[in-house]
């Protein structure tokens, strides 16, 4: 030990932020923009994650969903489902919250210069990935083609609407959708989100792979990246779990002997392999 | 450092020299046929023959619940750290407790310090003694934690009408300072605390079949065993093996809001991997929740994960889990042993 305890900050201390602005997304669904009274920048790279309190509820961990290229405030997509999320989203612009983080080792976008990278997302998983979305998208010459598939439940529960048609319409992206049960007015592809693989033309060799979605999803999406060659250990994921305390000491996230708040959230297909996390998918 | 003895009733004298500056000392004390950690008001209550505890004296260092922070909601809602740390001695603390506060020391300062756990252990003096009436689940040696050598400010072994006081520490010795009438330790009375050791060895009554370091090759293999069906079949979720463990540290953290429903605390308390909803996530999902998966993760963590990343491992052969399971599945040697049969 270098430094003494007590000149050490308490690890479970979140900072104050505000919120700055909130935006139904969806039914359950609902964008927070976030601002610290300090007036720092939370920092993060994408794929990260904060742990979120609002006292006398709780504190739980939530994807970041903002780039880090958005500058000042931070932003978080939440789904309505547990007693934070539901706090949380009874809050509107002015209430403040406690924040710590970010955690976790996020994509490795480094890697990802000079490569294609494809997105392939299942549900809420959208919103995680869109802080990697417009993080390539605001660093468009550093990167090869963009590809994202993004798959929703039904038509009525497709998420960031307004987000996929801008990026639906901008240039060197491309967006395909499907829904696993479509509507009169849904005129696009229906099925699972691997469906969509059969429509894409990659090069293997020079393409990244990157999934987020519901658990039961990531054995397929890393079978259908197999079969159109992409190396296991560019096949990348982010394992979602409960990570309680953030520091790799509460033991809730844990994954075989892996801690996923430090090591993870995000894990190569070939990590998966090489150590045996047979709980991981 | 050399070794001091001193006899049994100087020690009481000791003890009570101690309470009586006013020190905060927990030690052992009988407790309905058992024995238990409490706080110590006289030297007499000091039980140092006991075989076990009910519960480990890592609980004064990891409390089973502590505030981590205070908050107020008025208005603007505003928080605080709230790190408790008195300074206290842990009397009669046996080598493989010393061993699990230990790993507790290396997870709680490997990678991010946790302020909370560091400061109370810094504040506490920890006088051993070894283990000569081992429990009969316990299999220390199998584990390397008969004895140890560090770990403890002050160590007793007991030789009949005294004790052979090894020092550890500054601390220690500082503390010795106050204690009347210490000797220096004779070759005789070395050698009998060695005896003294030997037949200890003597009496334990179960051992693992693989070397320590084996574990977790061993585990390795084992991921698909029947044999975890088998064992789990009977537990009942109850958690009590590991609320029982010394070297558990998993928590849990939840708020805590007072009537006025303005003043609250942030506390963890002690959390553990067989409740089935240890790994539940919001909504309906659960990444353990058969019974067969949460008693391999313990298993797992008792021979492998943590011996793999903290370098030392999991389970220090207490047998308490042993002691404490209602449906008898709970010891890691009989089951480790169990797939060493398996695996041949």
């Amino acid at each position: 030990m270098t430094k003494h305890p007590s000149e050490e900050k308490s690890l479970y201390l979140p900072r104050v932020a505000e919120i700055t602005s909130v935006e139904t997304i969806a039914q359950k669904e609902k964008l927070f923009e976030f601002n610290f009274q300090d007036g720092k920048e939370l920092g993060h790279k994408p794929g990260q994650f904060v742990e979120i309190s609002i006292f006398g509820i709780g504190e739980m961990p939530i994807s970041i969903s903002s780039s880090p290229t958005k500058k000042g405030a931070f932003e978080l997509a939440v789904r309505a489902v547990g007693d934070v999320t539901n706090a949380l989203h009874r809050l509107s612009k002015g209430a403040t919250v406690g924040i710590r983080g970010p955690f976790g080792n996020g994509f490795p976008v480094d890697e990802f210069t000079g490569k294609d990278v494809l997105v392939i997302a299942g549900g809420i998983g959208l919103f995680p990935l869109r802080s990697l979305i417009n993080y390539v998208v605001d660093n468009r010459k550093n990167f090869g083609r963009l590809i994202i598939l993004s798959g929703s439940k039904t038509a009525n529960e497709r998420m960031l609407v307004n987000e996929l048609e801008r990026w639906q319409v901008m240039e060197g992206v491309e967006l395909l959708e499907t829904v696993d049960i479509g509507n009169e007015k849904w005129g696009g592809t229906i099925g699972p989100v691997t469906t969509l693989f059969s429509q894409i033309d990659i090069i293997p060799q020079n393409t990244f792979a990157v999934t987020v979605g519901p658990p039961v999803m990531y054995k397929f999406v890393i079978g259908e990246c197999q079969k159109k060659g992409i190396p296991d250990e560019r096949i990348l994921m982010s394992l979602e779990r409960r990570m309680k305390c953030g520091v790799g000491k509460c033991g809730h996230c844990q994954i075989n002997g892996v801690y996923v708040c430090q090591e993870g959230p995000v894990f190569s297909y070939a990590r998966i392999k090489k150590d045996k996390l047979t709980e991981a998918i | 450092m050399t070794e001091k003895v001193l006899s049994k009733q100087n020690l009481n004298i000791f003890i009570n020299t101690l309470l009586s500056r006013g020190e905060e000392i927990v030690g052992v004390k009988k407790k309905e046929g058992k024995y238990a950690f409490g706080k110590i008001a006289d030297a007499e209550e000091v039980c140092l023959d006991y075989d076990i505890t009910l519960l480990p004296p890592s609980m004064y260092l990891l409390p089973q619940r502590e505030a981590l922070l205070k908050f107020n909601i008025a208005e603007r809602p505003v928080a605080f750290p709230v790190i408790e740390a008195n300074p206290f001695i842990l009397f009669g603390v046996h080598p493989y407790d010393i061993k699990a506060i230990e790993l507790l020391d290396t997870a709680f300062s490997t990678d991010n310090l946790d302020t909370n756990y560091l400061n109370r252990r810094e504040a506490a003096t920890i006088v051993g003694v070894d283990c000569l009436n081992p429990n009969p689940n316990a299999f220390c040696p199998s584990m390397d934690t008969a004895f140890t050598d560090k770990g403890y400010d002050l160590l007793l072994t007991d030789i009949g009408d005294s004790y052979v006081i090894a020092i550890g520490s500054e601390k220690g010795q500082e503390l010795l300072k106050g204690c009347p009438d210490t000797q220096e330790a004779t070759q005789v009375e070395l050698k009998r605390k060695e005896e003294e050791r030997q037949k200890a060895l003597g009496k334990y009554k179960v051992a693992l079949d693989t070397p320590l370091e084996k574990l977790p090759q061993l585990l390795d293999k084992s991921w698909n065993s029947p044999l975890w069906d088998e064992r789990s079949e009977s537990c009942l979720s109850c958690g009590s093996c590991v609320m029982v463990c010394p070297t558990c540290f998993c928590f849990d953290v939840q708020d805590d809001i007072e009537l006025n429903l303005v003043e609250g605390e942030r506390y963890r308390q002690k959390d553990a991997c067989m409740l089935v909803d240890f790994a539940a996530v919001a909504g309906e999902g659960n990444f353990r929740k058969d019974k067969v998966s949460r008693y391999r993760h313990r298993m797992y963590r008792k021979g492998k994960y943590i011996m793999e990343r903290f370098g030392r491992p999991g389970c220090v052969g207490c047998g308490r889990c042993a002691s404490a399971c209602l449906a008898e599945i709970a010891s890691p040697a009989e089951t480790f042993n169990l797939m060493k049969g398996e695996s041949k």
